[in-house]
């Protein structure tokens, strides 16, 4: 069905059409919108899930965990604070391997306070062992949605999937958006691990040296499985509704001679830029990149690399811009630029571009 | 005792300390829900106590969590298990940290919700997981690792937090009563919504006795009306039959506090103090089981 929707309203109907057996959330801008939607749905009958309006998001991860544990599917959203005071319980939904799914509004961390966007919330919890998508559109927010809980429920993945979408710039704008009848494109969940009184076991006890790491390597084990898991997702969501998605989203790349590299709405921004470069005769590309956590393999040989990071690691420098350098033997120009729903243009981002500084980092709007 | 079936759910190759009455009260408890429970466990002894990884010495569910988490687990696991229409029973057993201290919200809220579980808190008086800090729980004048000259404040009124939510069924017990401790597990899981017990657990190694000595501890705590022993069923209180018998002529307050070591160095002062609470706390609740308050 065509319609238009906020970024919000999109995440609401895909879960709607997920149809989750649980939802617990707790309020928090800019993502209140999504869980007012869902508990209105639940009101209304549309959805026949179950609403806990949990006290914390602590709680909010600690129910979805416990409701997960049962074979249900659970789903919760969040933002910022939000997501950084549920941090025990992101790291303990990996380690008991629950396929949960958080939409989570990127916004800044106070103080001061702050309800714009930024991605130091989502990106200070890559290494949870959540899988992370970051998404630049309103359709995009509702696809992504909708593939997070198969891609999270596949049996070679049993990971939760976080789906990030920019406070206000894209949870608070309307564009167009096209819902899909899911029919059997997620099927139902099937946790082996779910607890069962017929078989009773003992979950999360104490693990010694000799046994621990080998769950961890169990985690890494699906998350490299996850890769495949997201690309036969992404081509078969394709094939039934007609959007095509992959690890990232290139955009004029192939010729290009420097590639920007960011990621949510900032992305899609490049895009624009990118044409402006191109009419000046800069041979630029736009490689918006979708997934963090797994991290895809990037074709920038040969490249010049300009990492626009809407976030930042104190004392070290740009997330984003360090995760390439660290696997990517190419000149990077590192920009941070974006925080606290900074205003960031296109032509703000050509000028990057133009004048970049390979080696360097650059902090947008602070004189140099 | 001949009501309570033979069936065991935790074995004996648990690692409790010797005379740890917390294992004992859940021994009990889990007779009492039988085999189609789940048991949502905070960080606490009883998390250390199951064994370590791939064995496990409790031969039901058992869902370990964060220290703060349980009762929001088990909000959770009971809203997507009723939905599915199961009535497993979901019971949360956390310690005295885990609920008075840092898992209050999540109990708080799963209270609030009318969420279908039951929480027991084994209360031993303090951290004794790691080794005996001071908790919320802990009494005025004891020692405590992080309270080396005595507690200086007294001890958080965890039964009167529960109450402010009206829950339909909450219960206070004690180890050393165990048929009474499961006739109360019976009735709460009886009873749908939120439901409470609360355990004084003697702790050997954190009060310092003789591990021997655990059952004594508890029937002293009683006898003392240092702890009461009720159950508040629908906002009606009736005082259970060995606190109804030790608040007729209830023993001197010293006679408990002098067999414990943590109690080596209390003040005279403290004693008073902690006298005079028990004897405002018999009165109120005396007054409550007769309808006067």
């Amino acid at each position: 069905m065509l319609t238009i929707a906020t970024g919000n309203k999109a995440v609401a109907d895909a879960v709607k059409d997920a149809v989750p057996a649980i939802v617990a959330a707790y309020p928090i801008t800019p993502q209140t919108e999504i869980v007012e939607q869902i508990a209105n749905y639940v009101a209304s009958g549309q959805l026949a899930s179950k609403y806990i309006p949990v006290e914390s998001e602590h709680s909010a991860m600690a129910a979805c965990i416990g409701a997960s544990a049962t074979g249900a599917r659970a789903f919760t959203a969040t933002s910022s604070h939000g997501l950084v005071y549920m941090c025990e319980m992101l790291h303990w939904a990996v380690g008991a391997r629950l396929p949960i799914v958080m939409a989570n509004a990127n916004r800044a961390l106070g103080p001061g306070w702050n309800i714009w966007a930024e991605h130091t919330d989502s990106l200070s919890m890559r290494d949870t062992g959540w899988l992370q998508v970051y998404v630049g559109s309103v359709q995009e927010a509702y696809d992504a949605t909708l593939m997070a809980f198969r891609i999270a429920e596949h049996n070679d993945v049993l990971l939760p999937v976080m789906v990030n979408l920019d406070g206000f710039a894209l949870t608070h704008i309307t564009q167009s958006l096209e819902t899909v009848d899911p029919g059997d494109f997620i099927p139902p969940m099937h946790l082996p691990h779910a607890i069962d009184t017929g078989r009773p076991a003992g979950y999360g006890t104490l693990t010694a040296p000799g046994d621990y790491y080998r769950f961890r390597w169990d985690i890494e084990r699906s998350m490299r499985n996850a890769v495949s898991v997201i690309e036969e997702t992404q081509d078969e969501f394709g094939k039934r509704f007609g959007r095509t998605y992959g690890m990232t989203e290139e955009y004029r790349c192939a010729d290009a001679e420097v590639v920007v590299v960011a990621m949510g709405t900032l992305g899609k921004e490049v895009e624009i830029a990118v044409d402006i470069l191109r009419g000046q005769g800069v041979k630029a590309g736009s490689m918006r990149l979708r997934w963090f956590r797994p991290f895809p393999d990037l074709d920038l040989a040969g490249k010049e690399v300009v990492v626009i990071d809407r976030d930042y690691s104190f004392g070290f420098g740009g997330i984003v811009a360090h995760a390439i350098a660290s696997k990517y033997d190419v000149p990077i120009f590192s920009v941070i630029a974006g925080l606290g729903g900074q205003e960031v243009t296109y032509d703000d981002i050509a000028g990057f571009v133009r004048d970049r500084r390979p080696g360097d980092e650059y902090w947008f709007g602070v004189d140099a | 005792m001949a009501n309570i079936p033979q069936e065991e759910y935790i074995f004996k190759t648990t690692s409790a300390c010797a005379g740890c009455s917390s294992s004992l009260c859940l021994r009990h408890i889990l007779k009492a829900a039988g085999p189609d429970s789940v048991l949502v466990v905070p960080a606490c002894c009883t998390s250390v106590i199951q064994g370590i990884y791939p064995n496990t010495a409790f031969n039901i569910p058992v869902y370990n969590v964060a220290f703060a988490a349980a009762a929001a687990v088990a909000s959770g696991m009971s809203t997507a298990l009723r939905a599915a229409g199961r009535k497993t029973n979901v019971i949360c057993y956390a310690g005295d940290g885990g609920t008075v201290d840092i898992g209050i919200q999540a109990l708080s809220g799963a209270l609030e919700r009318g969420t279908d579980f039951l929480y027991i808190c084994y209360d031993n008086e303090a951290y004794s997981n790691t080794g005996m800090q001071r908790s919320g729980g802990t009494p005025l004048g004891a020692a405590t690792t992080t309270t080396p000259g005595g507690k200086t404040e007294g001890k958080k009124d965890l039964d009167l937090i529960v109450e402010a939510h009206d829950p339909p069924y909450m219960a206070t017990a004690c180890s050393a009563y165990p048929i009474d401790l499961y006739k109360k597990v019976e009735k709460a899981l009886s009873i749908e919504g939120p439901t409470f017990i609360h355990i004084l657990a003697p702790c050997p190694p954190g009060w310092r006795y003789p591990a021997d000595k655990t059952v004594e501890m508890g029937k002293l705590a009683v006898r003392t009306g240092m702890w009461i022993l009720y159950e508040r069923e629908h906002g009606q209180l009736s005082i259970s039959g060995p606190s109804k018998n030790a608040m007729r002529k209830p023993l001197p307050i010293e006679e408990y506090l002098e067999k414990q070591g943590r109690f080596k160095n209390i003040d005279q002062r403290s004693i008073t103090v902690l006298q005079q609470q028990v004897e405002r706390h018999m009165a109120r609740i005396a007054r409550e089981a007769e309808g006067i308050c």
